[in-house]
Order: structure tokens, then sequence, then C-alpha cells
């Protein structure tokens, strides 16, 4: 097992056509079980087309009747990637991964309200997507760093997420599952509910959560991490010399108004029994101390 | 993206927010000119840059007379103005707004910002007008009232007469109230802002509602769809590193310290801030590269850099994914040669094509530190910079002093810059 993705994903790529949606299809269709996974791509204005033999449909309707997907991975540029997830979610899609970084924050509000009561889970926006190694990759991830095993990692950031795979290879602890769920304010699943799946699966012994500025999610998942998992969680927050008012690259990354600083999650995160580390360079080993 | 108070009240207008009459200067003829426009017997001069708490820092006047108007543009314009937002050294005034006076009986707080946890737009108003909305905050959290707006209905009439009954608006007054949280809300979502206050919004004395003061921040992901915005942005309010930096795409921050870091996402480029300071150092900036970047991007960061004065190293730390190591390591030796590198450079790669990376670095020559993972390269870095710093001075004092110098020396870089620039 694993959580959200595995080697039984049929994938469909919305943006199959661009530049970014056909290198990383290519990419993820490479990448272990990806040639049987990867089964359809969107384009409204290419239908009857292919790309690396993948077949391209006009919309997500029709690509998963055809082909049978149940998830879709977004490389729609921004002006329109929110109407591309408001697609896969009418499809009534399993899961939706939006890997576009810049949409307006106004199109995420109007998207996640009409969300309400639909069953598709969101990862993103702005986010590297989702890998079980050795299994399946779906989004911008390098896939070759990562390796089969137990450990989980959920990640706000793209490169910090591959800085906290390498130093769990480094000590020969592969993943079950690695989620980056993204830097926007608004998007879909939060740590809090990625943590809820790791704990609930058989094949995740621990899990690295990796937080940034801004916001009160890391907060809340601590405070849920102490009345519920299972599991011991280990965590790391960037952004701890930054100053306030300024966005740090990620649209959700500012501190304002005096909240969200690295000190106060790390404080609520240590409240809460997650073990948590200031050097970024050391949360593989911090992981390796709490395993039994 | 931030804008001024006289751009914001214009926006405001448009959406039935009620202000007072004012015109924006750029020189004390022109206010003095604009006073005699708005007539009336007394004025307000307010100087405008883009942080908060003018009023405090002496850029808010009330004039009595055209002279009081001409002596107080006067000093106001090209004043260094020190807010708790500028940071030691002030902001120069470069442009004035004059207004009719208005007679104030009350203040009030009304605010807008995107709300993470409901992911809704929150409306939060407070009868505490004219104060740091944070202060209230942290003391009497009771007196700010807020509503989650529904996104599907927008703001309700009973909610908007709700909250401006809570905050003491006079019935009468009432309906004024729910024309301007109402603009304002909408307001919000048809210019894309990501913050919209208004502090504070007045009763007068005849019972009007009237925005006094206005602030508005736009969401930077929808410049695309606000070709408007161009004309809106004032530059000279605008760290000159990060102007330079935007003309390249590179997602750059000026800070204080004197490590400069050339990062390839945001979470490592801040982790790597984090890590260079944990090891005693102080980072010069924030600079993520994304994950598109080219020799030129890597070059022009560089050049940024390279013009901070008292810069004494260079940190590259690349994690690899779609980035290439080779790539970037080959920006990184066109870069060196192109600039006269003056700073101990050290590199850190990680991800793919790594050890084609590692030897295009080695065969380069260039007196280039390899540090073998984070831990190691922040460790690295702040031993080149010259340490960690024995004792650390009095913070304040020392972060005004390294801000003055920078000040100082910016303009002959600049002009160097150009001059090199033009050789070419």
């Amino acid at each position: 097992m694993s959580i959200l993705i595995d080697k039984n994903t049929r994938v469909m790529t919305q943006g199959i056509t661009g530049k970014t949606g056909q290198f990383h299809t290519k990419m993820g269709k490479e990448y272990a079980n990806g040639r049987t996974c990867y089964v359809a791509g969107v384009n409204p204005r290419k239908p009857g087309e292919s790309y690396e033999g993948i077949p391209i449909f006009a919309t997500v309707k029709e690509a998963k009747q055809q082909t049978g997907a149940n998830v879709s991975v977004i490389y729609v540029p921004p002006p329109f990637a929110a109407a591309a997830i408001d697609e896969a979610v009418e499809a009534d899609l399993d899961l939706v991964i939006c890997i576009t970084e810049g949409i307006p924050v106004r199109d995420m509000i109007r998207t996640k309200y009409k969300m309400q009561g639909k069953r598709t889970k969101l990862i993103g926006p702005n986010c590297p997507g989702l890998i079980t190694p050795d299994e399946i990759k779906i989004g911008i991830m390098p896939g070759h760093i990562h390796k089969k095993g137990r450990i989980g990692v959920v990640s706000r950031s793209g490169t910090l997420t591959y800085e906290a795979v390498g130093q769990l290879m480094e000590l020969g602890l592969g993943q079950s599952s690695c989620v980056g769920i993204g830097g926007d304010p608004v998007n879909g699943m939060k740590h809090i509910e990625v943590l809820k799946l790791f704990n609930d699966d058989p094949q995740t012994d621990a899990v690295i959560m990796v937080g940034e500025i801004g916001g009160s999610d890391e907060e809340n998942a601590a405070r849920w991490v102490k009345a519920n998992m299972r599991k011991p969680v280990v965590g790391f927050i960037a952004g701890v010399t930054a100053p306030p008012g300024k966005r740090m690259g990620h649209a959700g990354a500012i501190i304002s108004g005096g909240k969200g600083t690295a000190q106060e999650k790390l404080a609520v995160m240590e409240e809460c029994g997650i073990k948590t580390t200031k050097n970024p360079g050391e949360m593989g080993k911090l992981l390796k101390s709490v395993l039994k | 993206m931030k804008i001024h108070e006289y751009q914001a009240k214009e926006i405001l207008r448009k959406y039935g927010v009620a202000t007072p009459r004012g015109i924006p200067c750029f020189s004390v003829d022109e206010a003095v000119k604009a006073a005699r426009e708005l007539g009336g017997k007394v004025w307000v001069v307010k100087a405008q840059i883009h942080a908060g708490g003018r009023g405090k820092g002496g850029g808010v006047k009330v004039a009595k007379s055209e002279g009081e108007v001409r002596e107080w543009s006067g000093k106001i314009l090209g004043m260094m103005l020190k807010t708790h937002q500028t940071g030691p050294e002030g902001q120069k005034v470069r442009r004035l707004l004059v207004e009719e006076g208005a007679d104030i009986r009350k203040e009030l707080y009304v605010g807008m910002v995107v709300d993470r946890g409901t992911q809704r737009v929150a409306l939060m108003v407070s009868s505490e007008g004219g104060m740091d909305i944070e202060e209230v905050a942290a003391h009497t959290p009771e007196k700010i009232h807020t509503v989650f707006i529904d996104p599907g209905t927008g703001l309700k009439d009973t909610e908007a007469d709700s909250l401006a009954a809570k905050i003491g608006v006079p019935p009468a007054s009432v309906p004024q109230a729910r024309a301007i949280f109402k603009g304002l809300y909408q307001a919000f979502g048809e210019t894309d802002c990501s913050l919209a206050e208004i502090n504070p919004l007045i009763l007068t004395g005849d019972g009007k509602v009237v925005a006094l003061d206005a602030k508005i921040n736009f969401d930077d992901n929808a410049g695309f769809r606000h070709p408007e915005w161009q004309q809106l942005r004032d530059l000279d309010e605008e760290d000159p590193a990060e102007v330079e930096a935007s003309k390249y795409d590179l997602n750059y921050i000026q800070l204080d310290g004197n490590i400069g870091c050339l990062v390839n996402g945001a979470g490592l480029a801040m982790a790597t801030m984090d890590i260079t300071k944990l090891y005693g150092g102080s980072p010069a900036n924030f600079l993520d590269v994304g994950g598109g970047a080219t020799t030129e991007k890597v070059t022009e960061a560089f050049k940024i850099m390279l013009r901070i004065p008292h810069l004494k190293a260079i940190l590259v730390n690349i994690f690899g994914g779609i980035m290439k190591c080779d790539v970037i390591a080959a920006g990184v030796v066109a870069a060196a040669r192109q600039v006269s590198l003056r700073v101990p450079l050290v590199v850190r790669l990680e991800g793919t094509n790594v050890d084609l990376g590692k030897k295009i670095l080695a065969d380069s020559g260039l007196p280039i530190i390899s540090a073998s993972n984070m831990a190691d390269a922040g460790k690295k870095v702040v031993a080149a910079a010259g340490g960690a710093p024995k004792k650390a001075k009095p913070k304040s004092k020392a972060r005004a002093k390294t801000r003055v110098k920078k000040k100082a020396t910016r303009k002959p870089m600049k002009r160097k810059a150009a001059k090199k620039k033009g050789r070419r």
C-alpha cells in the first residue's frame, strides 16, 4: 500500500500538449509502472491526436469514460488552471493534482467553493505533485532520487521535499509516498489530511512533515497528531530568518499580522510531541532517531 | 503589489466608497494649487509612501491656511519619513495627497483579507479605528468582529448591517456603512486584492460614513489580467535590487546580512537562509532562481548579489530535479567569468546530473569551495565570510549601520554598473 496513488492508478494529463505537460508526462510514463498508468491527455482543441502513444480527448469526462482514468494532473497555464480543476471535479475523479504555479487567489476561492460536497480530492496548486516510489510518479519531482520504503513525506515546498528525501536516502531509508501539498494560501489537502492518510497506511512507519512560514496549517496538523497519530512525526519549518511582511516566493509564505512565524509553529509542534529541528540539514537524521 | 493611498481611494470611489475630495501632488506649488481648487478652510497634507504609520512619523499634517499648506508640503516633500514599517533609514517622500479636512466624530476600522482557514474572504471591523489593528487584536480581540464571506452569496445586507451596529454606527448611518462594506468586497474581488483596509473609516459630525484612509495590496498572481497595474506601480517605493531582479523573473528579496544565497525553489531558499543563520552567518538575500534558470538568469543573479557592498560570500545551493546540475554549474562558471567575483563562492550541488555538474566546476579552475551537503555548505559559507561574529552588537544599532552604509554606496555602484553595460 501507500497513500493516494499506486501502480493501479490511471492518470490523465490536462494540458498535455504544452511544453511542461509533455515533458513531465513523458517522465512519468518512463518511471516504474508509468507505461500502464498514464492513459489519457486532455486538450479541447486537439481531440483525436496523441502524444507518446497517449490518446488526447476534448474533455476530462470523455477521457475518464474512454480510458478509466481516475486521477488527473494539471499543467494548464495560470489563467485557465482553476477552470481545469473545476472540470476534473465535475467529472467526479478521485484525485486532482494541480502543478500550476501562479493561480490568482480569487480563482482558487471560487474553485474551492465549488468543490464543497464533492468527492474529488485536490493536491496543490503550486506543488511538485506526489510519488509512490517504484510504483508511480505524478508531478515534477526527480524520480531517481527516491526508493520504496516505509517513511512518509509531506511538504509545502518542492525542492525542500527533495532535500528531505535525499537525506533519507543517505541513511538508507526509502519512502512509502511523498506528497507536495503546495505553497499557495488557498489549496487542496493540508498537512493534517495527508497525515491522517499516513496514519492509516500500514506501510508507513513514520512521517517527515516539512512546513514553512505563513498560515496555521502546521499548528492544526500538530494538534491533530497529538490527539490521534499512532506513528512518530518529525518536522522542519522553513523561514526562521524570514522578515515579516515579505512574500518568500510562495504566495502562502508570508508572515502577516505577527502570525505564521516559524518559531510559533515549531513551538506548537514540539508541544504536540513532534520532534523538530532548526537545521534543514538534519531532517533525515532526526527521523532516523525516532524510529523504533 | 502595493499602491499608494490616493490610488487606493480612486479605486474604492469607483465602487461607491465615500472618501474626502483630494488631489495627488508632486510639488509644493501643486499642493497649494490643489488646496485652492478644493476650497474650504482646512486641508490635510498627507505623505504618500507605501509604508503605514505615516501620521506618527510626521507625514500627515493639518493645514488651516494656504500658507500652512505651503509650509507643510515643503517640509514633507523630500523628507525621509520613518515609520515602524520603513526600517531605520526611512523612505523618501516624493508624492503628496492634499485633501479637504474632515469633521471626525468617531474612528472605526475596516479590513479585508483572504482567510486561509476558511478559504474565504474575511471582513473584519472594529470600533477601534485609527490605531494599529494588530495592537487591538493583541489587547482587546473582543473589539474585532469578523464575517467570512460566502463566495456564493457575497456579503449579505444582514451581515453588513449587523457588523455596522456592532461597531457603533448609528442606525441612520447604517445604510452608508453597508454600501461601503459591500463596495469594498466587490472591489476586493474585481481588482484582485490580497488586502484592503480602511483605517480609519470615520463617522462625521453630520452622520456621514467616510473612508479617511485606504490601503490596497494586489495579488501578484493576478497581474496577467490587470494591465492597468503597470500605471499604478511606483518603482521608487521598491528596493532597487528587487526591481532589477524582477526584470529577469528572479524571485529576490533584499535582506540585511552579508552572505548571498542563490537557490532553486522557495522552500529550499528559505531553508538555506536559515542554515546560514544557524551556523552564525547572516543571509544577504532570498533568491529562488526557479526551475527554468538559464545561464543568463544565473549571471544576472550574481550581478545583483555582487552589488551588495558589504557582501562577504556567496552560497549556491541547488537540488536539481528538473533543473539539471550541469546546467547550473555551467551557469555559475559563466557568471563567475563574466563578473569579477570578489568574494568566496561555496557551491553545493545535488540531484540530477550531479557528477557532471561537479566536474564542470572542478575543470573551470575557478576558486570554488565545494560542499557535500546542506550542513557542510552552511558551515563552509559562514567560515568563508569570516566566521560567526565574536560578540553580537546591539541588534538595532548594527542594523542601522549597515543600512545606512548600503544606502550611501548604492548610487555610485549603480552608476558603475550602468557604465559597464553601456560599454558592452
